[in-house]
């Protein structure tokens, strides 16, 4: 029997108090009138007012989101072939590099992933921009679309391709009719999370990145090397709440559908 | 003969392995190839550079040029070797900073009714998908001299003279177990959540007081969280660059702001090739440590 | 219930089979899953491979549907080899041990999926499929999804999928095996009233003796990658080839001894100072070879006076009883220590058994009782 405890309240007061405290005063400052950034000088919205004007920044974004819109695509396609290649591949040569170039990337520090494809790029006289920035987030966000395909296609049934085989699927079309919809959770899980990585990336698209293309975090970290900028705040807030409503969508979405599926299985039980 | 089967095989397994060959270990081994060379004033800027035209002849000049010396040159400065152990110092009190929050957390997430579960298993990633460079600049405000910490603490009158955290190893202690905490927190919990209420009955009827059957029977059967936990903090926080950067002072030594004021201040690449080098090889026994626990849960599992 | 009585092609010389394995070897590795079977199967059996798990069966199957190829030998269907012919080409049909239903398609396009594969027109996959669902009685559940029905149905969704192409052959892997012990002898008759109706050859796997001793037409019972016995269940079950198919279907008493060959009846020297127990044997039997006889329980009579009239009368004393309802088990020792086995039906409503424990009873059976096996 688990018992919940004062211990227990108190832990979990103090604990959700220390993740959320930073990013709430962060949203509550953002509307800060004041001049000074660390006192309250009344509300405001003035500071979206800058940021909305400040073309920078503008960019920046927009830059941001066209690199994690490919870069998480294309890592969605190759990350869900590797999964495949890992757990359906059966043994082929290099077998033991292939999984170790997959897992690798996901401890490797970014310093050392950033550094690296640098030097490649410059070694072969690839010119950086977004291309190389687009480049550099697909290997390593392929490989965390990987892991979380590959560990869904680890618990699935595989009679149901051999199913779909013996009632006459080719092995393409056994994949695309029956595999795909059935892991098809898992693959948008995988983009989404390819996508977020992409969005947050500061390191690698810093070495990844040449003077003609500059990504939202780039400019934040630049802006806040300095200090406290309430236009930055404005900026966190807007992304902060974008985040928020969408996973709080997703997980009520999800919510739902499971609610839905258990009903089911009880009216099934019971006719 | 390949018949379209094995053609569809072939290029199914070459695709994602030929990009993560091209994008992943053939950057590698040019880092390790840069770290055996030396500075040189042209662009790029190190030498010997591979001429493959120069045929036979070209290959073993090559190789005959590189040597050890950057590795010889980074146990010389004692910078380098002073900010590994402080880049370890750090890692290692973060890890247990975070665990001594951490525990707490996913403890009481455990024994919390079983509706709440799903919500706050949801606070708990929340921040994670939230903006890692926002929730670090966070700590910036609250953590500066006239921060809102110590605005609060000098309000209270706790203390006459404002606390000097920010741009000190304190800031980067705050800073990774903030930023980490999840990855602390969700293993332990998955351990405390499979944990069959009955063993601490049991441990009851034979006699534990409830402090001690928590001692001697829930914290051992977390132990594997424990160890996943502190390895997903440990690891990224040995190379961390950002936090250091934002939070820490000129004082701060971790070795991924060197490495990378190495490379971009000094130019001097084949030096941060070999302190890359050396990182890595700092990072394999963790790693390495770690997949073996993992494997270890894997089979007890089955 | 089982096929009509005339139906016995294995006897026939002339009829072509529909499946032949020839000397057909199957390795992992090291291990040796198949074993040199050589086996054939006729149009419109109902045939079962029956063992312990690990014994191949379900290797043999996967290797008619296509799974898998033998590593030596030939499979023949129709009498033409099906190695390399990959799943979907082969006109063989699969229902799975987790029916593998697809968990995104309605029980419709379940169903109609095989048909959809094959481009049939639209009106023609929408009469086959509802003709199938018709004949496994879903006609109301046709739209719900296979997580919004019981275990019972989606079982019927999977045969009803597995039959809509008309395979020439349909493969059931351990069909019963997730429903619970009432549903599965309804649907044991259910399966073969289908079969029977639609006219397609079935081979079934199953680890259950009574399943496949209820549905078959000939039962093949295997051990270790080889085929022990292939015979109707009848003959499965009156005169097994050894003692591990003796064993393994139903009860069995095994009592060993050395062989005495009288008057084409075996003799067996069971124990010392014992009269000879005597026994049938089809096999040529060599004076002095060890055999063993296998005798069931039923066929065993229990007395508290020595019968007259039977050839094999062996004395003891009750050790344990166990009472089943319809019928009772008693455990009786002999004085060699050995335990037989002797069933009788209760009848009658028992206030008074004829026997209890410690009780000195005979036992005796008929010579055409045992059967007198070599290994």
């Amino acid at each position: 029997m688990r018992r919940f405890t004062w211990f227990n309240a108190t832990s979990l007061t103090l604990g959700f108090a220390f993740l959320y405290l930073p990013i709430t005063l962060l949203v509550i400052y953002s509307f800060n009138g004041g001049r000074n950034v660390a006192v309250w000088g009344g509300f405001s919205t003035k500071w979206y007012g800058e940021l909305v004007q400040n073309e920078a920044f503008l960019d920046a974004a927009w830059v941001t989101l066209k690199v994690a819109a490919f870069s998480s695509t294309i890592a969605t396609v190759l990350g869900t072939m590797a999964a495949y290649v890992l757990v359906r591949g059966g043994r082929f040569h290099g077998r033991t590099l292939f999984s170790g170039m997959i897992y690798a990337p996901l401890v490797m520090p970014e310093v050392i992933t950033g550094l690296s494809l640098l030097l490649l790029f410059i070694g072969i006289g690839f010119d950086r921009g977004i291309l190389t920035i687009i480049l550099a987030h697909t290997t390593f966000s392929m490989c965390y679309v990987s892991v979380v395909v590959s560990s869904r296609l680890v618990s699935f049934d595989r009679s149901l391709e051999e199913a779909a085989l013996d009632l006459g699927c080719s092995p393409l079309s056994a994949f695309r009719l029956v595999t795909l919809p059935i892991i098809a959770p898992a693959v948008i899980a995988g983009w989404l999370l390819a996508f977020t990585l992409s969005l947050d990336d500061l390191v690698i698209a810093n070495f990844a990145s040449g003077p003609s293309a500059t990504t939202l975090p780039m400019k934040i970290w630049s802006a806040v090397r300095l200090g406290v900028s309430p236009e930055i705040n404005a900026l966190s807030t807007i992304l902060i709440g974008i985040v928020t409503v969408g996973v709080i969508t997703a997980s009520l979405v999800s919510k739902r559908a499971a609610v839905k599926r258990q009903r089911d299985e009880q009216a099934a039980v019971a006719n | 003969m390949w018949g379209p089967y094995l053609m569809r095989r072939f290029a199914l397994i070459s695709i994602p392995y030929l990009w993560l060959l091209a994008l992943f270990l053939v950057p590698f081994v040019i880092v390790f190839k840069i770290s055996l060379s030396d500075i040189a004033l042209s662009i790029p800027p190190y030498t010997p550079q591979f001429d493959p035209s120069a045929g036979w002849p070209g290959v073993t000049a090559f190789l005959s040029d590189l040597d050890l010396e950057n590795f010889v040159f980074l146990t010389t400065d004692d910078l380098y070797w002073r900010a590994y152990l402080s880049s370890l110092q750090i890692a290692v009190t973060s890890t247990v900073l975070t665990l001594l929050v951490g525990y707490p957390l996913a403890y009481g997430m455990a024994n919390a009714p079983d509706r709440w579960r799903p919500t706050l298993i949801m606070l708990v990633i929340l921040p994670f998908w939230t903006s890692f460079l926002i929730r670090v600049y966070s700590w910036k405000g609250i953590l500066a001299g006239s921060g809102y910490l110590n605005q609060f603490l000098l309000g209270m009158g706790v203390i006459s003279d404002p606390l000097t955290i920010l741009n000190t190893n304190t800031a980067v202690y705050i800073g990774i177990v903030y930023t980490y905490l999840p990855f602390m927190v969700l293993p332990i919990y998955a351990a405390l959540e499979r944990l069959d209420g009955s063993l601490l009955e049991a441990a009851e009827d034979l006699g534990c007081s409830r402090k001690s059957a928590f001692w001697l029977v829930t914290v051992p059967l977390s132990k594997p969280g424990i160890i996943a936990g502190s390895f997903l903090v440990f690891i990224p926080a040995l190379g961390e660059f950002v936090i250091p950067d934002l939070l820490g002072g000129s004082k701060t030594l971790m070795i991924g702001k060197v490495l990378f004021e190495e490379f971009d201040k000094n130019r001097d690449w084949p030096v941060a090739s070999a302190v890359a080098v050396i990182l890595l090889l700092i990072l394999i026994i963790p790693i390495i440590l770690f997949q073996r626990n993992e494997q270890k849960q894997r089979e007890a599992e089955q | 219930m089982t096929a009509p009585t005339e139906f016995h092609p294995w006897n026939d010389p002339q009829a072509k089979p529909l499946i032949r394995f020839q000397n057909v070897t199957k390795r992992f590795g090291e291990f040796t899953a198949i074993d040199k079977i050589s086996l054939d199967i006729f149009a419109k059996e109902f045939f079962a491979l029956l063992g312990p798990s690990g014994c191949g069966k379900t290797t043999l199957m996967r290797m008619l549907a296509g799974f898998e190829d033998p590593t030596e030998g030939a499979i023949l269907l129709d009498g033409a080899d099906i190695a390399g012919v990959p799943p979907n080409k082969r006109a063989t049909n699969m229902m799975f041990q987790s029916y593998a239903l697809f968990p995104h398609l309605s029980v419709f396009d379940n169903v109609a999926f095989g048909l959809r594969r094959d481009r049939l027109p639209k009106d023609q996959v929408q009469a086959r499929a509802e003709e199938m669902i018709a004949l496994v009685q879903l006609g109301p559940f046709a739209n719900r999804k296979p997580h919004q029905i019981s275990g019972g149905q989606r079982q019927r969704v999977a045969l009803a999928r597995a039959l809509a192409k008309a395979p020439k052959l349909l493969l059931l892997d351990e069909p019963l095996g997730a429903l619970d012990k009432k549903l599965r002898q309804e649907t044991q008759f259910e399966l073969m009233d289908i079969q029977e109706k639609t006219g397609t050859t079935f081979v079934i796997v199953t680890h259950d003796q009574e399943e496949a001793m209820t549905v078959a037409s000939r039962v093949a019972v295997m051990d270790h990658g080889k085929i022990v016995q292939v015979a109707t269940p009848d003959a499965i079950y009156e005169t097994p080839n050894s003692t591990y198919v003796a064993d393994f279907i139903g009860d069995v008493n095994i009592i060993s001894g050395g062989a005495d060959p009288v008057d084409g009846k075996i003799g067996i020297d069971w124990a010392e100072g014992q009269p000879p127990l005597t026994g049938i044997c089809e096999q040529d039997i060599a004076k002095g070879e060890t055999v063993f006889m296998a005798v069931r329980p039923e066929k065993v009579a229990i007395s508290s006076e020595k019968p007259a009239d039977r050839s094999n009368v062996v004395a003891g004393k009750v050790h344990d009883i166990a009472y089943l309802g319809n019928i009772s088990t008693y455990y009786v020792q002999l004085s060699g220590g050995q335990i037989i086995k002797a069933q009788t039906a209760n009848t009658r409503r028992i206030a008074r058994r004829d026997f209890t424990w410690e009780d000195d009873v005979w036992l005796s059976w008929t010579d055409t009782a045992g059967v007198v096996l070599r290994q």
